[in-house]
């Protein structure tokens, strides 16, 4: 049974009285799973707190559609799990290698191709174990579908990058494996293709995938078997391997190979943005989430691209911030009120600066 | 047992002459209109906890978001509470008014800024009620998925402050899970937009935190919704059982066979009684426990479904298995459920109305609870329960013109909250900690996690002006609070000093 084959260890304790020391003596901490995402967010300088050997499936009970996991578990390991019980992680987690863990997907806040359908990380989070700055394991939420007892810090966990606490154990809210699934691929211009994606989006219809690139809109269809064969039907197109949605959420796909002067880019937009005036060719512009996440791959600066998001209501993420020597903040800077609340809650929650200090943003 | 504020445990409060606030507020905000005598305080002395009323100081009406903000500074300045509200419906006094604190009502942001079928969200102000923006999409087969029962009245500002829920949770989400942006003033009077139209926003996720926060760090100014396309069919089974725990089994047979319906509810015997008597919804009166069952999506998929559950009810061991014929029957079985509630209210002279929520499996067991809590005490219980997602309403009938019933009715409920906690569940799932379970907060989180529930306070509000003694308790309440539950003889929170 492939549960076995996840080592069952808790090392919680050891983990703890490291953040003590820490906290005692100063000394920021780099909080480390499988060291797969050190790429997103600022480099850490700071001893690495080791989360790999915390790993196991704490429960798991697929009646209830709730798993609890220790942070170190690989990803790929839980997802085995899940699957044999024709389960899944609603929010599709990116995976740059082997080593990636559950504890960095959710520290990343990262979430895949079914995003704008299903949800993010955040809102399959039902509960959490923290490491404080004290060096106390606390718990939040829980391993119930609904609870609104005090504030909710679990989610405010997801996509923190451990500078708020870490991060030791994880309920998660899971969901059925959809009984059918297709995938296709149309061939059709970008502006057809946007029409036709806002014009799909305001019907029921059982997509939970929807990209576009270079001439070809890409659908994934999932559910009963009956709609997803009907909308198949309805809407033709070539079959596409279900492998392509694997690799544009891992960027193996071939379009993330970026050229030596080249940056990777993320642009978050709001839903139905129309394509916005930058100078990057249409081949290195990769529409995902029905056009509100889009890959570019350019040699345009920062202040060119996030002026432009800022004008239509979305951030832009650099994905290759090493490449220019961390001259570029690899997030949008936050607005100054917005800036003051974050530094604020940072000081509450990890007041010596122990918690992968500068991972998100200089300051804090 | 009192759960009104008080200052020994709560926390001191500044206090101020009235009519000198009245008068400083007036010249701050000239526009605004500002209530201050007895009889026009009044109609705001309580929310839908009613049972506990507390006249505000002043009630502010303001309708601008300027108005707001003025109001905010100057009672920062002054120190003085403000406790922020929205329809009053709440049902766990999350705007129970303070003596020396503003009541600022959020009702007249009541404008539906713009619904955006091509993006599919609506911006809409605090004060717009929850049903209206469903109305105001359907006319593009869109529709805002969250559903509480008080949906005809509740403010959508209330809903994400109490991150409310619905009958529909367990496919479609909380508040939290449907809200994109909302825009907050923080008791400075700073202005914060918090998550974006787009899918996510840089930094830390404040918007998921300013959900469910109960209005403690900071008042929401204006709110972004994701709207849905309307599934194109609905089907609902009822299935009769002569037996609530196998009612309960067949739930999770339904989850097993890989379907997430789009409600699914139980009620036992005395809810079925009261629903069947008030709105004939054509409940078996015999079954000891129903099921409402819906599937919604595409026809041809909701039809596939229906054939599944059914067989999962037969195996399960349904006594009868009815499927509404048309849309006319399927609101006759929605509208016994959601008007259960009332309808128990018809029952008795006064109810009390729980929420806690449990993982589903422990439902045997903490129904078997319940029951013999009501024996034990007397007062009947009626139990309607979110069973899919593991939210139950207990609901206790009482007779507040009986002396010492409310404060049983509430010893009760008390001790089938710490029952949903000790199976693994929540002293509240959708309707908030508010005032009335401040103390069963103490029973759900050790003192080093209330610690940080105070951090993470401090960290929007150090002075505590926001909704104070609202949904986190102190210290000092807990130990106080806690000298009256002594489990296994171990005194919960030793180390804290008590009065």
């Amino acid at each position: 049974m492939t549960e076995r084959a996840i080592a069952d260890r808790d090392i919680a304790d050891a983990l703890c009285e490291q953040v003590r020391s820490a906290y005692d003596a100063r000394t920021p901490l780099r909080i480390v799973g499988g060291d797969t995402r050190a790429f997103y967010g600022r480099p850490v300088e700071g001893q690495a707190l080791q989360m790999a050997e915390h790993s196991g499936i704490v429960s798991y009970d697929p009646v209830e559609l709730v798993v609890t996991v220790r942070a170190g578990t690989r990803l790929s390991d839980l997802q085995e799990v899940l699957a044999e019980k024709h389960q899944m992680l609603g929010f599709e987690p990116p995976m740059f290698g082997e080593a990636s863990t559950i504890g960095g997907a959710v520290a990343t806040g990262l979430s895949g191709p079914r995003r704008p359908w299903a949800g993010a990380v955040r809102d399959f989070v039902l509960g959490t174990r923290i490491i404080t700055q004290e060096g106390k394991l606390l718990r939040f939420g829980g391993e119930v579908m609904k609870n609104v007892a005090g504030y909710d810090l679990s989610r405010l966990m997801a996509g923190a990058q451990g500078t708020l606490g870490v991060l030791t154990d994880i309920s998660f809210k899971v969901l059925p494996i959809p009984t059918a699934t297709h995938s296709l691929r149309l061939t059709i211009g970008l502006d057809e293709a946007l029409k036709k994606l806002a014009e799909l989006g305001r019907k029921p219809l059982p997509i939970t995938a929807a990209a576009w690139h270079h001439g070809e809109l890409f659908l994934r269809l999932e559910g009963g078997k009956s709609s997803v064969a009907a909308t198949q039907a309805s809407l033709g197109g070539e079959p596409l391997d279900a492998g392509f949605w694997q690799e544009l959420r891992d960027h193996t796909h071939a379009f993330f190979t970026c050229s030596a002067d080249q940056s990777l880019w993320r642009l978050s937009l709001p839903p139905n943005t129309a394509p916005l005036a930058l100078d990057i060719p249409e081949a290195d512009i990769f529409y995902d989430w029905a056009g509100s996440q889009r890959w570019l791959k350019t040699t345009l600066d920062a202040s060119t691209l996030r002026d432009a998001c800022r004008a239509v209501g979305g951030h832009a993420t650099c994905y290759t911030p090493q490449l220019q020597g961390g001259a570029v903040d690899p997030f949008t800077p936050l607005n100054a009120v917005v800036e003051k609340y974050h530094r604020n809650l940072k000081a509450e929650l990890d007041a010596h600066g122990i918690f992968n200090p500068g991972r998100l943003y200089a300051a804090f | 047992m009192n759960i009104l504020f008080d200052e020994r445990l709560d926390g001191a409060l500044v206090r101020r002459d009235k009519s000198e606030v009245l008068t400083d507020l007036q010249q701050a905000v000239p526009d605004m209109t500002l209530l201050h005598r007895e009889e026009d305080l009044r109609p705001f002395e309580c929310d839908g906890l009613a049972a506990y009323r507390v006249l505000p100081m002043l009630v502010a009406l303001p309708e601008t978001f300027d108005q707001v903000k003025e109001l905010l500074k100057r009672c920062h300045a002054l120190g003085v509470p403000v406790v922020t509200r929205g329809a009053g419906t709440g049902l766990s006094g999350g705007a129970l008014p303070l003596e020396q604190g503003v009541l600022l009502v959020m009702s007249r942001f009541n404008q539906i800024l713009k619904v955006d079928p091509e993006a599919r969200l609506a911006r809409v102000q605090p004060g717009v009620r929850n049903l209206a923006i469903s109305e105001a999409a359907a006319p593009y087969g869109l529709y805002y998925a969250p559903d509480p029962s008080s949906q005809i009245a509740c403010s959508i500002g209330g809903n994400v402050a109490e991150n409310a829920g619905g009958v529909h949770c367990l496919k479609y989400g909380l508040t939290v899970h449907n809200v994109m942006r909302v825009d907050v003033l923080t008791i400075e009077g700073e202005h914060m937009t918090l998550g974006a139209e787009s899918f996510d926003a840089p930094g830390f996720d404040l918007l998921a935190l300013m959900n469910g926060s109960e209005g403690m760090l900071g008042v929401v100014t204006e709110i972004t919704v994701k709207l849905l396309p309307k599934p194109e069919t609905a089907k609902v089974l009822m299935a009769s059982f002569d037996d609530v725990e196998k009612a309960g089994r067949a739930v999770g047979d339904i989850i097993a066979a890989g379907i997430i319906p789009g409600g699914l509810e139980m009620m036992d015997k005395l809810a079925i009684k009261a629903a069947e008597d008030f709105v004939k919804a054509g409940y078996p009166l015999d079954a000891e426990a129903i099921l409402l069952c819906e599937l919604d999506g595409v026809e041809a998929d909701v039809d596939d479904d229906c054939d599944t559950v059914r067989r999962v009810l037969e195996a399960a061991g349904a006594t009868n298995i009815q499927q509404a014929r048309d849309e006319a029957e399927r609101a006759k079985f929605w509208a016994g459920r959601k008007n259960a509630f009332p309808a128990v209210g018809r029952m008795s002279p006064d109810y009390y109305c729980m929420d806690g929520t449990i993982p589903r499996r422990e439902l045997p067991r903490v129904l078997k609870g319940i029951a013999a809590l009501s024996e034990e005490s007397g007062l009947a219980v009626a139990n309607v329960f979110h069973a899919g997602d593991g939210n139950m309403h207990p609901l206790i009938l009482f007779d507040a013109n009986k002396e010492g019933q409310l404060a049983l009715a509430e010893e009760v409920g008390g001790k089938i909250l710490e029952l949903c906690v000790a199976a693994g569940g929540s002293i509240t799932g959708e309707h908030g900690v508010g005032r009335e379970k401040i103390n069963q907060m103490c029973s759900q989180f050790q003192a080093d996690e209330i610690s940080v529930f105070h951090a993470l306070k401090a960290a929007f509000d150090p002075q505590r002006l926001l909704n104070p003694g609202k949904n986190i308790p102190t210290l000092a309440r807990c130990a106080e609070f806690g000298a009256m539950h002594v489990h296994n003889n171990e005194l919960p929170h030793p180390e804290l000093p008590r009065f």
